[in-house]
């Protein structure tokens, strides 16, 4: 009984790990853009598929896959921002969000074209055999996610809050015009939140491809589960899109051990509709920073 | 006929209005004047429904609208024009009107989808009617113009055009003459009075151009700080002390 | 209704009466079909987003609803096809509402990954719990009227054309009107509209029915002509062409509505030689399309033609 749900509280807080992370990246984005990049799912599979290219196809050493493969994903950022985002940034929300998911498609198209529609896999960071953790079988890779993503929420916190350049992308989310009249180049800042956001999402790609795969069209769903996890814990709000991502992933993992595997993709759209339906600001949001904001 | 009593509202810290009272006779041009950050435009706000005061009441006939929605308060004959335009800027100037005439039509979605008599009948009378407000208010000319288009000036005049269309017994102006100049404004406030003498149109209006207010209102009440410091008739105000400091500072003795 | 609006429908009723006399080759009427039957589903999201500056992209939900209802009532329930066509707009009418009362408040982003979310909800349910799960389920019966069965597919491209031709008709009336008026103003401020009296949340639950039962009527024709569905038809995918159909064509007229799902529906066509890229054109299409065709084909022609106008009679 124990060991059954702690299995399922495992592989959940594993897969929700991914889903944190694509929150984050929601999140660094919005936070400089008030702008929802409804692609921020392709750079999660960006970061499995071209991990595995280099590693796999162009037989190149670890630590090397790993850095073309974040370069990549940040080019790839860059490029969206700078020809897609850029020119219409005076266009109305319903344009940009359109606009993002037109490039989704289109990176989605990209990947079918080079990788075909298979699932692509490589080995995990560490050869060792899983290990019991209170009855529960762990792999180790399963670990390396759960590390990596931390890792990765205590750079960004530190980024944003404690170095120069993140308080600036903040300010931009505020106030563009008045962030600009200090000094602030907003644009180059809007320019490096979709390179850092590529990046982060290409991180938990990379991560999660051993255990779970990766293949071409993934993107769409990791999307609007990242989504709801940054809007469960408050669109903007660092600690509450990853305390929504692991929910997320446990609630998943329990409806598909316990209940149905087919309704397990519904969980997370129920939670999202219920959250937006009631309380859109979130579970730490500021409903009233919320509305300043225009939502 | 309008009776504000007692409103409070206090925003965060700040307190926008403290127990403020006044009325609005019927057939008056009343002026709320008073320095910026007084609590003008959340007085407006609370009497057109926009938010509900923390405490106090609104009534309109003796029935309390102030908590009511905007749309309901619009249905029993208040209307209003906006500090910072709110026009339908993609809709043409006589588009404007006639979505002012909504409240005065009943087509629904299936009879005009089906284009039923009953419907056409009401659209040419609408249009009609809409025809005549554009020419009393001298934008005929430009019925088929888009409202962005026009100049500030004209912009304003068919805000109120628009509000006029209701049918309104009250009309709330937030300070309509903001950014025209002085021809403008003078037409502006012959065109108050038309409306005030010729169509018994009661009007609340919110205004900083003191030429304009001490003109055409017959009676003013003096906000500052969320507080009403001082009422009466132009020539009193003019001369009430507190006013003049609240405006112009302590005078140096 | 203008005298463009009405050379223009005279011209589509002309198109769509003579095309399934002049050939007899079923994949064309298919095409044609299909283009009449998206038709139907983009004029409803044109008036919703165009016109009343809302967002959704959950179509695909109300499509799969009309269709697997319709299906469901004829063939498991045996009632007539206009019976369970009608009952299925019922049913995605109700959907709308439950759908729309909560989402009122939310605005750009939200409401858009609100009705997003909904869609895909819709076609979780029917991959889960619809006849025949993911393999969908036939043998649904063909459409019939007044006695009169439609099998052969030129009856059933009048009919789908007749129906969007009364549909755009009726559009056009509507928008022209009172609340065409009120929908349009409602885009345009909404604080002004409720100063005018308008019932902002009212009028937001009617565009969005309204928006449903036209997308449930095309969902349930589909199923009388292909007499075989299954979910997979009625997946995000859909929704997210539907988008491509009204921003290609311009979501500010119906004509924008009905001039994208023909493009979009025949595009299939030409991509066919691209193989595997059918996906990435399809991105780039959309791309280009809000990049540089800002408002859409259609207003851009307008434009152009009434300049051209301005310039002659100057």
């Amino acid at each position: 009984m124990l060991t059954v749900f702690l299995q399922f509280l495992f592989s959940g807080l594993t897969i929700g790990s991914v889903y944190a992370l694509v929150g984050l990246g929601f999140n660094i984005i919005y936070n400089a853009t008030s702008i929802i990049n409804l692609a921020q799912g392709e750079f999660v599979v960006i970061g499995g598929l071209l991990m595995w290219f280099f590693l796999d196809s162009c037989q190149m050493p670890f630590l090397a896959s790993i850095a073309l493969t974040l370069l990549s994903a940040g080019l790839v950022g860059l490029i969206m921002e700078r020809l897609t985002i850029r020119p219409l940034k005076t266009a109305d929300m319903l344009v940009m969000i359109m606009v993002t998911i037109a490039v989704s498609i289109v990176m989605r198209g990209l990947l079918m074209f080079k990788f075909g529609k298979d699932p692509y896999t490589y080995p995990p960071f560490t050869e060792a055999e899983p290990f019991m953790l209170g009855g529960a079988v762990v792999q180790p890779q399963a670990l390396w996610v759960l590390g990596i993503t931390g890792a990765c929420i205590v750079f960004l916190y530190a980024f944003f809050n404690l170095t120069v350049v993140g308080k600036a992308m903040r300010a931009c989310s505020f106030d563009a015009t008045a962030a600009s009249l200090v000094g602030i180049p907003v644009s180059r800042m809007i320019m490096f939140s979709f390179i850092l956001s590529a990046i982060v999402g290409a991180v938990g790609g990379i991560s999660i491809t051993p255990i779970a795969l990766m293949e071409y069209d993934k993107g769409a769903m990791l999307a609007v589960k990242g989504f709801c996890a940054a809007i469960m814990g408050g669109l903007g709000r660092g600690r509450g899109a990853v305390l929504g991502g692991l929910v997320i992933g446990i609630l998943e993992s329990m409806t598909a051990g316990y209940l149905h595997s087919g309704l397990k993709d519904a969980v997370a759209l129920l939670i999202m509709l219920t959250i937006l339906f009631f309380r859109p600001a979130g579970m730490f949001g500021n409903a009233a920073v919320q509305r300043l904001k225009g939502h | 006929m309008l009776e504000v009593r007692d409103v409070t509202k206090t925003f965060g810290g700040l307190r926008a209005l403290d127990n403020v009272s006044f009325d609005v006779p019927h057939h008056s041009i009343t002026a709320l004047i008073g320095p910026n950050g007084a609590g003008k435009t959340t007085m407006m706000n609370i009497i057109s429904g926009i938010f509900p005061p923390d405490s106090g009441s609104v009534s309109f006939h003796g029935v309390t609208i102030s908590g009511t929605s905007p749309s309901k308060i619009a249905k029993q004959g208040l209307s209003r024009t906006f500090q910072h335009l709110e026009l339908f800027s993609d809709m043409t100037v006589l588009e404007n009107v006639m979505v002012g005439r909504y409240i005065k039509g009943s087509s629904g979605f299936v009879a005009s989808g089906l284009h039923l008599p009953s419907v056409r009948r009401e659209e040419r009378e609408n249009r009609r009617i809409a025809i005549a407000l554009l020419e009393d208010i001298g934008l005929a000319g430009k019925q088929g113009e888009l409202a962005k288009n026009l100049p500030l000036g004209e912009q304003r005049i068919l805000e109120i055009g628009r509000a006029l269309a209701t049918e309104p017994v009250v009309l709330l102006l937030d300070e309509p003459a903001a950014g025209l100049n002085i021809r403008e404004t003078r037409n502006l406030g012959n065109m108050i009075i038309g409306l005030n003498s010729e169509r018994g149109i009661t009007i609340l209006l919110v205004e900083h151009d003191m030429d304009l207010v001490m003109r055409i209102s017959t009676e003013i009440h003096v906000l500052n700080f969320g507080q009403k410091i001082a009422a009466g008739k132009p020539e009193e105000i003019q001369r009430n002390r507190d006013v003049i400091t609240a405006y112009l500072g302590e005078e140096d003795s | 209704m203008t005298r463009g609006h009405f050379i223009a429908l005279a011209l589509l009723a002309a198109c769509a009466l003579l095309l399934p006399l002049a050939t007899d080759d079923s994949y064309i009427l298919s095409l044609m079909i299909f283009s009449g039957i998206n038709a139907i589903v983009a004029i409803g999201l044109c008036i919703l987003m165009g016109s009343a500056g809302q967002v959704s992209l959950g179509q695909a939900g109300f499509y799969g609803i009309g269709a697997y209802a319709s299906a469901i009532l004829s063939q498991l329930f045996g009632l007539p096809v206009v019976a369970a066509i009608c009952g299925a707009a019922v049913l995605s009418a109700a959907a709308a509402v439950i759908l729309a009362v909560p989402s009122l408040r939310l605005k750009g982003h939200y409401l858009a990954v609100a009705t997003l979310g909904f869609g895909e909800i819709v076609y979780i349910f029917l991959n889960e719990f619809g006849p025949g799960g993911p393999s969908g389920f036939g043998d649904i019966p063909p459409f019939s009227a007044f006695g009169v069965v439609i099998t052969e597919s030129r009856h059933f491209a009048w009919l789908v054309w007749s129906v969007l031709i009364l549909l755009i008709i009726f559009s056009l009336n509507m928008l022209n009107a009172r609340p065409g008026r009120a929908l349009r103003a409602l885009h345009g401020s909404e604080t002004a509209s409720s100063a005018v009296g308008l019932d902002v949340v009212a009028l937001k639950i009617k565009v969005f029915v309204l928006s449903a039962i036209y997308a449930s009527i095309a969902g349930s024709l589909y199923a009388h002509y292909v007499s075989f569905i299954s979910p997979s038809s009625f997946a995000l995918f859909y929704s997210v062409l539907l988008l491509m159909m009204v921003v290609l064509g311009g979501i500010t007229t119906v004509w924008g509505g009905v001039v994208g799902a023909v493009l979009i529906t025949l595009l299939p066509e030409p991509l066919k030689a691209f193989e595997e890229l059918d996906v990435l054109v399809y991105g780039m299409i959309l791309t280009l399309s809000l990049l540089f065709l800002r408002r859409g084909i259609v207003p851009m022609i307008t434009e152009r033609f009434s300049s051209y106008r301005e310039n002659r009679s100057a």
